[in-house]
C-alpha cells in the first residue's frame, strides 16, 4: 500500500505511441449527431487542447472518454487498451481523471475529505479492514492524507482544508475540483474549461499550475478551453471542433489563424459587413 | 361473467388510485416534491362532505362541490404555510414534512367529536343502486367513479395543453429561477397546483366514501397510489391514470385468482417488477444529470 | 474556545479528538456501565429501549444519512432480525450465534431490497423500499409455519451455553455492548475510505464514479450493512418485548425510524442517539401532559399522532439539522460567546431546478 504516485512513468525515453487515441469517434443522441468521426491522438506529456464554439461536442468527447456515454461508432484507446468496454468506475484506475464543467464536488464534505475521496482507487484496505479499523486501515489513511497534502501544497489550499465545499467561492471550488482530480494520481488529466468563471489572477494561477502539472508531475493534459490566451500559453497542440466535427489540428498559432476556425467563431467574411453602420 | 365483474371493480378501484396518483403527479410535476399526505387530503375531503351533510343538513349535490372548493383553499393554505418555506431543500426533507402533515391531519380528525373516531356512512343519492349489464352487476357508485375520473382527465388535459396557466405550471416545474425571470408568479402557481391537487383528492374521497365509508384511516389507501404513480412514471399525468388502472386491475384479479394475502401486496410486487423492467415507469422520461 | 495543536496526521484520524471529549464521553460510559446501580427498574428498561432504537437509528443513518438512499420500509429489517432471533433462541442457540444469524439474514434481505437501488434513485427508491416493507410484513404474517403468523410469537430469553440472560440487568449489558460495538464500527467506517465512498455517493454520484467508486457495489454494501445493523436491533427488540407479531414491523414502525433519524439530525452519528431518546421519551411526555389538557384533546386517540406530526413538521421547517444541529449551534454560541453571529449556520437559498430531461 503506497501513496498515490504523483509522477507519471519514470521512463526517460519519449514514448512514441500516443497515450490516448480516438479513431472515427461518433455518438448520436436520438436524431442529433453530437460527435461526428472525430479522430485525434494525445501524446505522452503534452498539453492538448480542444477548442470550438459552444455545442461543438467538446464536453461530449470528454464524456465519451469518461465512459458516461458510449460511442455509436469509432474507438477510443488508452495506452493501447480499448476504452469502450470498460465501465465508468474503472476509468480512474486506468489513470484517467477529469474535472467537470459545472463543478461536481461533494458539497457536504470538507475540502480535505473531497481530496481523500480522490485517493479512493489507491485505498489499499477493504471494507472489513475499515470496519475494525485495523493497522492496514490506519496506514491507508495516513498514506491518503500524505498524498492529499502534497496536492494541497501544490495548489495552495492550506487555508481551506477543513472548510465545507458548500461555502467556498467559485474560484476556490474550481481549484478543489482540480486538486481532487490530481489526487487520483492520473496519467491523463481531462480539464473541462478550467478557466471559466475565474478572474484574471485566478486564470494566471491556473496557467502556472497546468504548466507545473505537465513539467513537474509529468501528467498529460487534455483540456477544453475558450480563453485563447490561456490556450496559446500552455498548449502544445490544439484541435478545433465545430458542430461535432474536426476543423483542424496544429499548434495554437496555426489553429487560431485557420480561416475555418475564424469563421466558426466569428462568421464568414461576408457576414461582418452587415454590421457596418450605414453612412447616410 | 366473473371476469367482467372483476374488470369493472378493478377499473373503478383503479380510478380512485388514479385520482390520488394524479394529485401526486400534479404536485411532483410542479415542484418536484412528493406529497405523502395525499391520502390524508382525500380523507379530509370525504370528512368535509360528511360534516356538511350531517351537521348542516345539506344535500349531497350541494355539499360535494363546497367540500371540494374548501379543500382547494386548504391546499393553497397548506402550500403557503408549510411547503413554501422549505422549497429548495433536498427531496427527503420535503417528504418527511408531508409525512408529518399526514400524521397531524389524521390525528386532528380523530379528535373531532363523534365522527372522528367512528366509521361513518356518507349518504350519497346514488348509493345502493345497480345497473344490470348483461349479467354483470355494476353499482352506480362504480359508474360515478369511472365517469368522474374521465371528466377530470379531460378537463386537466385541456387545461395543461391549451391554457396559459398550464404552460406556466410546466415552466415553473422545469426551472424555477428562469420562470421567475419570465414573469411567472411561481409561488402563486405552486399554491394553485397544491389547491388543484387537494381538490382532486377531495373528489376521490367523496367518490370512494360510499364504498369504504368515511373514517380517519381512510388515507392509507393513498399508499397504494404510490405504486400507481411509479408504474405510470412519476412525471406523467396520463401515466398516473394508466398506472392507477393497472394497479386496480391487478388487485382485483389477484384477489380472485391468487391465494389469500396476495391481494394486499399485489400492487407492491407490480412496482418492484416495474422498477426492474422499466425503472422510469411506462411514460416517465429518462432522468440523467447533464455534466 | 479550544484550540487543538496538531502535530501528526494520526490526530485527525483519532475517534476522540481532545481531552474535553475524553472527559465527557468517559463520564457517559461510566454512567452507563453503572446504570443498574443508580437507575430503577423502570429507567433501566427505558435506557435499554433507547439503546435498541439507537442501534436501529444508526442502521438507517448509514443508509439514508450517509449514503443518501431513502428508505421508508426499514422496519422490515427490524422484523427479519426479530423473527430470526426468536426462532433460533427457541431452539436454544447461544446469543452470539443467533445475533450473527439475525444480522446475516437481514443483510441478505438487504441485498435483495437494494437491487432496485442500483437502477433508480430518489422517490422511486423510496417507493421501492416502501413496497418491500409491505411485502416483508405480509410474508412474516403468512409464513405461519415459522413465524406463527398474525397470532404472534413469544420470545425466550437470550441463551449463552446454559446461562439465561433474561434478567433486565443482563439484557441491559447485552444491549449496551451491542450498541457500543455498532457505534464503533460505524465510526470506523466513517473515518476510512468506505465511509467516504458512501458520502461521495450521497453528494454526487457521477463524480463518485469518476473517482473510481463502484456505485452498484457500494450501494449494495450500504443496504446490506444498514440491514445487518437494524437486524441486530431487531434481535434485541424481540428479547425486550418478549412477544412479537408482524404488525409491529409495519409502516408505523418504519415512519417512527424515519422520525428518529430526522429529529435526531440526519447525517450524524449523534443524531441516532438523540433521535432514539426523543422517540422513547415523547410518549411519556405526552402521557404526562394528557392530564393538563382539556379532555377533548387529552383523551383523544389521535393525540400522539398530532404531536408526532407537529414535531416532525417543526423540525423540518425550523431545524433541518435536527437535535444534533441545534446542539451544535448552542455549543458554538457558548464557545464563541459573545461573538456568535446569527447567520453562522444559515443554509444557502436555492431554487428548485428539475433534473428531469423531459
Amino acid at each position: 500500500m503506497s501513496a498515490a504516485p504523483m509522477t507519471a512513468s519514470n521512463s526517460t525515453v519519449p514514448n512514441a505511441t500516443p497515450l490516448l487515441s480516438a479513431r472515427d469517434l461518433s455518438v448520436r443522441f436520438g436524431g442529433v449527431l453530437a460527435v461526428n468521426k472525430v479522430s485525434f491522438d494525445v501524446r505522452h506529456g503534452e498539453v492538448f487542447t480542444l477548442i470550438g464554439p459552444n455545442g461543438a461536442g467538446k464536453t461530449t468527447v470528454f464524456n465519451l472518454i469518461s465512459r458516461i456515454y458510449t460511442p455509436t461508432t469509432g474507438t477510443l484507446h488508452f495506452e493501447g487498451q480499448l476504452l469502450s468496454d470498460k465501465p465508468p468506475h474503472a476509468i480512474a484506475a486506468l489513470g484517467i481523471a477529469r474535472t467537470f464543467q459545472n463543478i461536481e464536488l461533494f458539497e457536504n464534505a470538507t475540502v480535505l475529505q473531497n481530496l481523500l475521496i480522490g485517493h479512493h482507487i489507491h485505498r489499499g484496505a477493504g471494507f472489513w479492514s475499515n470496519l475494525f479499523f485495523t493497522k492496514a486501515s490506519r496506514e491507508a489513511e495516513i498514506a491518503a492524507r500524505l498524498s492529499a497534502e502534497q496536492v494541497i501544497e501544490l495548489l495552495d489550499l492550506q487555508h481551506y482544508r477543513d472548510s465545507f465545499v458548500a461555502g467556498l467561492p467559485y474560484g476556490k471550488r474550481k481549484v478543489v475540483e482540480l486538486a481532487r482530480a490530481l489526487c487520483t494520481g492520473p496519467k491523463l488529466l481531462l480539464l473541462d474549461e478550467p478557466s471559466s468563471g475565474l478572474t484574471v489572477e485566478e486564470t494566471e494561477d491556473m496557467a502556472w499550475w497546468i504548466q507545473d502539472i505537465k513539467t513537474e508531475l509529468g501528467i498529460t493534459v487534455l483540456m477544453v478551453e475558450h480563453d485563447m490566451s490561456l490556450v496559446s500559453r500552455v498548449s502544445d497542440r490544439v484541435l478545433a471542433m465545430n458542430q461535432g466535427e474536426v476543423l483542424t489540428l496544429g499548434t495554437p498559432a496555426e489553429v487560431q489563424s485557420h480561416p475555418g476556425v475564424i469563421e466558426a467563431y466569428l462568421g464568414s467574411m461576408d457576414d461582418v459587413s452587415s454590421l457596418r453602420r450605414k453612412v447616410a | 361473467m366473473a371476469f367482467v365483474q372483476l374488470l369493472i371493480s378493478g377499473i373503478s378501484l383503479g380510478c380512485i388510485y388514479a385520482l390520488i396518483a394524479l394529485g401526486f403527479v400534479l404536485i411532483y410535476k410542479a415542484t418536484e416534491t412528493v406529497n405523502f399526505a395525499q391520502g390524508e387530503l382525500m380523507m379530509l375531503g370525504a370528512f368535509g362532505g360528511l360534516v356538511l351533510m350531517t351537521w348542516l343538513g345539506w344535500s349531497f349535490w350541494l355539499a360535494a362541490p363546497v367540500a371540494v372548493a374548501c379543500m382547494f383553499l386548504l391546499g393553497i393554505g397548506l402550500e403557503r404555510a408549510v411547503i413554501r418555506p422549505i422549497l429548495g431543500q433536498p427531496q427527503f426533507t420535503v417528504v418527511m414534512l408531508t409525512i408529518g402533515v399526514g400524521y397531524t391531519a389524521r390525528g386532528l380528525i380523530s379528535m373531532v367529536p363523534v365522527i372522528g373516531t367512528e366509521t361513518n356512512a356518507l349518504a350519497v343519492p346514488y348509493k345502493g343502486e345497480v345497473i344490470n349489464l348483461g349479467g354483470a352487476v355494476i353499482s352506480l357508485e362504480q359508474v360515478a367513479i369511472i365517469g368522474m375520473t374521465a371528466v377530470l382527465c379531460a378537463v386537466l388535459f385541456a387545461m395543461f395543453r391549451y391554457s396559459k396557466l398550464g404552460l406556466a405550471m410546466q415552466a415553473a416545474s422545469q426551472n424555477q429561477l428562469a420562470a421567475y425571470y419570465m414573469g411567472i408568479p411561481v409561488r402563486r402557481i405552486n399554491g394553485l397546483v397544491w389547491g388543484l391537487s387537494a381538490a382532486v383528492a377531495a373528489i376521490a374521497g367523496l367518490l370512494l366514501a360510499p364504498i369504504t365509508f368515511v373514517h380517519a384511516n381512510m388515507g392509507f389507501i393513498g399508499l397504494k397510489a404510490f405504486p400507481a404513480a411509479v408504474v405510470g412514471g412519476f412525471g406523467s399525468l396520463p401515466g398516473a391514470i394508466v398506472g392507477g388502472l393497472v394497479i386496480g386491475l391487478v388487485e382485483a384479479f389477484a384477489g380472485f385468482y391468487l391465494p389469500e394475502g396476495f391481494k394486499d401486496i399485489a400492487a407492491y410486487v407490480v412496482v418492484l417488477v416495474m422498477l426492474v423492467v422499466k425503472p422510469n415507469g411506462l411514460f416517465g422520461g429518462a432522468t440523467r444529470k447533464k455534466v | 474556545m479550544r484550540f487543538i495543536f496538531k502535530t501528526e496526521y494520526g490526530q485527525d484520524i483519532q475517534l476522540v479528538k481532545h481531552n474535553g471529549q475524553v472527559f465527557w464521553y468517559g463520564l457517559l460510559v461510566l454512567a452507563l456501565l453503572a446504570a443498574p446501580l443508580w437507575a430503577g427498574d423502570y429507567w433501566l428498561s427505558q435506557i435499554s429501549f433507547v439503546l435498541i432504537y439507537s442501534v436501529a437509528g444508526l442502521g438507517l443513518m448509514v443508509l439514508s444519512g450517509f449514503t443518501g438512499l431513502a428508505s421508508i420500509g426499514h422496519a422490515a429489517f427490524l422484523g427479519v432480525g426479530a423473527y430470526v432471533q426468536a426462532v433460533l433462541s427457541a431452539k436454544g442457540w447461544p446469543f452470539p450465534l443467533t445475533m450473527a444469524m439475525a444480522a446475516g439474514l437481514s443483510a441478505a434481505v438487504g441485498v435483495l431490497v437494494g437491487l432496485p437501488a442500483l437502477r433508480v434513485k430518489g422517490i422511486y427508491l423510496a417507493i421501492a423500499t416502501l413496497s418491500f416493507g409491505f411485502i416483508v410484513e405480509e410474508v412474516l404474517a403468512r409464513w405461519e409455519s415459522v413465524t406463527k403468523g398474525n397470532a404472534g410469537m413469544s420470545v425466550s430469553p437470550p441463551q449463552f451455553f446454559g446461562a439465561d440472560l433474561g434478567s433486565s440487568e443482563a439484557f441491559y449489558y447485552l444491549a449496551l455492548g451491542t450498541c457500543v460495538l455498532v457505534t464503533l464500527a460505524v465510526l470506523n467506517l466513517l473515518r476510512s475510505a468506505t465511509g467516504r465512498a458512501f458520502i461521495a455517493i450521497r453528494d454526487s454520484e457521477i463524480s463518485a464514479q469518476s473517482m473510481g467508486i463502484h456505485l452498484a457495489g457500494y450501494k449494495t454494501l450500504a443496504f446490506s450493512l444498514s440491514a445487518a445493523i437494524v437486524g441486530l436491533a431487531g434481535a434485541l427488540y424481540a428479547h425486550k418485548l418478549r412477544f412479537i407479531s408482524p404488525d409491529q414491523f409495519g409502516i408505523q414502525q418504519s415512519v417512527d425510524l424515519l422520525l428518529l433519524v430526522v429529529v435526531g439530525g440526519i447525517g450524524s452519528v449523534h443524531g441516532a442517539f438523540l433521535g432514539a431518546i426523543f422517540l422513547i421519551t415523547m410518549p411519556q411526555l405526552i402521557a404526562l401532559a394528557k392530564d393538563y389538557l382539556p379532555p377533548a384533546v387529552g383523551q383523544a386517540t389521535g393525540l400522539q399522532a398530532v404531536v408526532y406530526g407537529v414535531v416532525l413538521m417543526a423540525f423540518v421547517l425550523f431545524e433541518p439539522m435536527g437535535l444534533y444541529g441545534r446542539w451544535l449551534k448552542v455549543r458554538t454560541w457558548l464557545q464563541l460567546f459573545p461573538f456568535y453571529r446569527k447567520g453562522m449556520f444559515k443554509r444557502q437559498k436555492s431554487y428548485a431546478k428539475s433534473e428531469r430531461l423531459k
